[in-house]
């Protein structure tokens, strides 16, 4: 298998683990038009609790199977978000730019306590036994764990897609980002849903950031390592749109990962390109809607 | 009016005779930092206070700056070519920056500067040839502007204090000239300026050209002062940081970011005198601020002395003063 084809390989590995990050991210940007700050936090905390329940950490003796520490840390983390969104976020309604900088200062902490708990050598987490071996698609040669992470974020993204547009969930939600006050006159609990799709975009990132860790390992710098590329995807995909989350982590994969393999210094200013090229042609995104 | 005029005169004095006074190179040391760190936050706070336009990849800029000035010294040409050339390259970057980041306000520019100011620090830290990667590029000599070395503590907060004053002279006019005005206009009613005639994207160009030029400012200083660039300089951390200052101090006053500045300069040295953990405090500050002081400490001690002054002598005037 040749150097282009590995790429496209890890290119859509990564697009899957972006999809998971970034969906919840503009979940919340398009609910609450708050960017969650820490969702790369978020993402590096879930790999380091995940990691530690798998037993990856040399710091702790726990040792539960892969898939239920891929849970609890999914659950662990999305309990933190809720309580960050109550106690914090919630007080400073309406503050968008307080918001903002809180949970830039969330995200600051986080990363501080990781390195003190964790300290500052990566983890490695090893992929489940059954599924080390490999797929063989013609000339294409996938891991299969790398096939059952994009297969899980399509999956996550029918899933959204069902939940947003065809529950009463999803309907509530949807009515709220667009008019808050108007949903809250017919009765729907908009500040409940506020902390609901908080605590989802969080648990997303959490469950991401260990079934990621196999793949990228968990380190000290992983947070701000991830958090650019879900807002690059972010702001190419379009805010609040779930097809513009997709669409846009393949794109920016791609563009990271060809990037980092034929311009390696210049890495960082190709996955740029798109985002300006986006900016100054189309402010709102690919699919996003022009705010009203 | 006079009484804000005699406490300038006093804190001028002060800092013109500092080297006197301070108890020895490690103080002088530190007011230095203060005083670039505060022309940094005075940079900063033209765009958030003044503009409304909260841009957290600044750091970026400002490595610009820096390592312009280490390249072009590190290529043979002398100090006033590595400045002037710096300077002239940040105010392009940072062009590219505003066209770019201006296609949103609010929330949208601060997403766009922090994805920037991270994709600045990306290449800072991966164009190695340029820029020697993680190891940084070290400055082999500070300039002798009139054949005076600026090689010690004291000569070099000189320096320092001069351009402290000549930026934060400039901020003055700025912020009090009619453009400052218009600059506020768009902040608070940009349709409505755009009604009035007023091209709202140029003005808030030009404020972050000037906002760059303040930013090239502080990054000669700071990085002549410590002779050395590396991508840390460039992290979000360091963008976070003067937003901090900004914020803590109060956005939107020209004493605030100067105060904040202090503020953290402080901070960080004692802080990192006694724990490790100085970004867990910087965290928890921000956070701490944002919540209960979200206005920033200068206007926030005014609010207080106001409402503590009229409370004494017009005890009717209480809810009023205090909302």
């Amino acid at each position: 298998m040749n150097q282009t084809l590995i790429l496209a390989v890890n290119s859509i590995t990564l697009g899957g683990l972006l999809f998971l990050l970034s969906s919840g991210f503009s979940l919340i940007f398009g609910l609450m038009r708050i960017p969650n700050l820490t969702h790369g936090s978020l993402f590096m905390l879930g790999a380091y609790v995940g990691a530690t329940l798998a037993g990856a950490s040399p710091f702790f003796h726990i040792s539960i199977p892969f898939w239920l520490a891929a849970l609890a840390a999914a659950v662990a983390v999305a309990a933190f978000g809720g309580v960050v969104e109550r106690f914090l976020l919630r007080k400073l309604a309406g503050a968008q730019l307080a918001q903002v900088l809180v949970t830039l200062g969330i995200a600051f902490m986080i990363a501080d306590f990781c390195l003190m708990v964790w300290t500052g050598d990566p983890i490695t987490v090893h992929t489940p036994e059954r599924l080390t071996g490999v797929a063989r698609f013609g000339a294409l040669v996938f891991p299969i764990y790398r096939l059952v992470i994009i297969i899980i974020a399509c999956i996550v993204a029918a899933v959204l897609w069902i939940l947003l547009e065809r529950t009463r969930l999803g309907a509530m939600i949807r009515a709220a980002v667009d008019d808050p006050q108007m949903a809250r006159v017919v009765g729907i609990r908009v500040s409940q849903l506020f902390t609901i799709v908080f605590c989802l975009g969080a648990a997303l990132a959490g469950f991401a950031g260990f079934i990621g860790a196999p793949i990228l390992s968990v380190y000290p710098g992983l947070d701000f390592d991830m958090l650019p590329l879900a807002l690059v995807v972010v702001i190419l995909g379009g805010t609040g749109s779930l097809l513009g989350s997709f669409v846009g982590s393949f794109l920016i994969s791609f563009v990271y990962n060809y990037g980092q393999a034929y311009f390696p210094e210049l890495a960082y200013f190709v996955l740029f390109l798109p985002m300006v090229i986006m900016m100054l042609l189309r402010p709102q995104g690919l699919f996003g809607r022009v705010a009203p | 009016m006079s009484g804000k005029r005699i406490a300038f005169v006093v804190a001028l004095a002060a800092l013109a005779i500092l080297p006197f006074w301070m108890p020895g190179t490690y103080y002088i040391n530190i007011t230095s930092q203060i005083l670039f760190y505060a022309v940094f936050a005075l940079a900063i706070d033209v765009l958030i206070g003044y503009g409304g336009l909260v841009s957290l990849g600044h750091a970026g800029v400002f490595g610009i700056t820096c390592y312009t000035v280490a390249v072009t010294l590190g290529a043979g040409y002398g100090h006033v070519v590595a400045i002037l050339f710096g300077i002239a390259v940040t105010l392009a970057g940072m062009a590219v920056y505003a066209v770019v980041a201006l296609r949103a306000t609010g929330v949208g520019f601060l997403m766009i500067t922090l994805a920037l100011g991270q994709i600045l620090w990306g290449l800072a830290y991966r164009w190695i040839s340029v820029t020697n990667g993680d190891n940084g590029i070290s400055l082999a000599s500070r300039p002798a502007p009139f054949g005076l070395s600026l090689g010690s503590a004291t000569a070099f907060y000189y320096a320092t204090l001069v351009v402290f004053l000549f930026s934060l002279f400039m901020a003055t006019v700025f912020v009090h000239s009619p453009f400052g005005a218009s600059l506020r206009g768009t902040r608070d009613q940009p349709a409505r300026m755009n009604a009035l005639g007023f091209n709202v994207f140029m003005v808030r160009f030009c404020a972050c050209l000037f906002s760059g030029l303040l930013t090239a400012f502080a990054a000669t200083l700071f990085v002549y002062y410590n002779q050395f660039i590396s991508p840390q300089a460039l992290a979000l951390t360091a963008s976070a940081e003067v937003v901090l200052m900004v914020i803590s101090g109060g956005a939107g006053t020209l004493l605030g970011p100067i105060v904040g500045a202090a503020l953290v300069v402080i901070m960080k040295n004692v802080a990192s005198a006694y724990i490790v953990r100085w970004n867990f405090l910087l965290g928890a500050i921000f956070v701490a601020i944002v919540v209960f002081v979200p206005e920033g400490l200068v206007p926030g001690s005014v609010r207080l002395w106001r409402w503590a002054t009229r409370r004494r002598s017009t005890p009717v005037a209480n809810k009023a003063g205090a909302a």
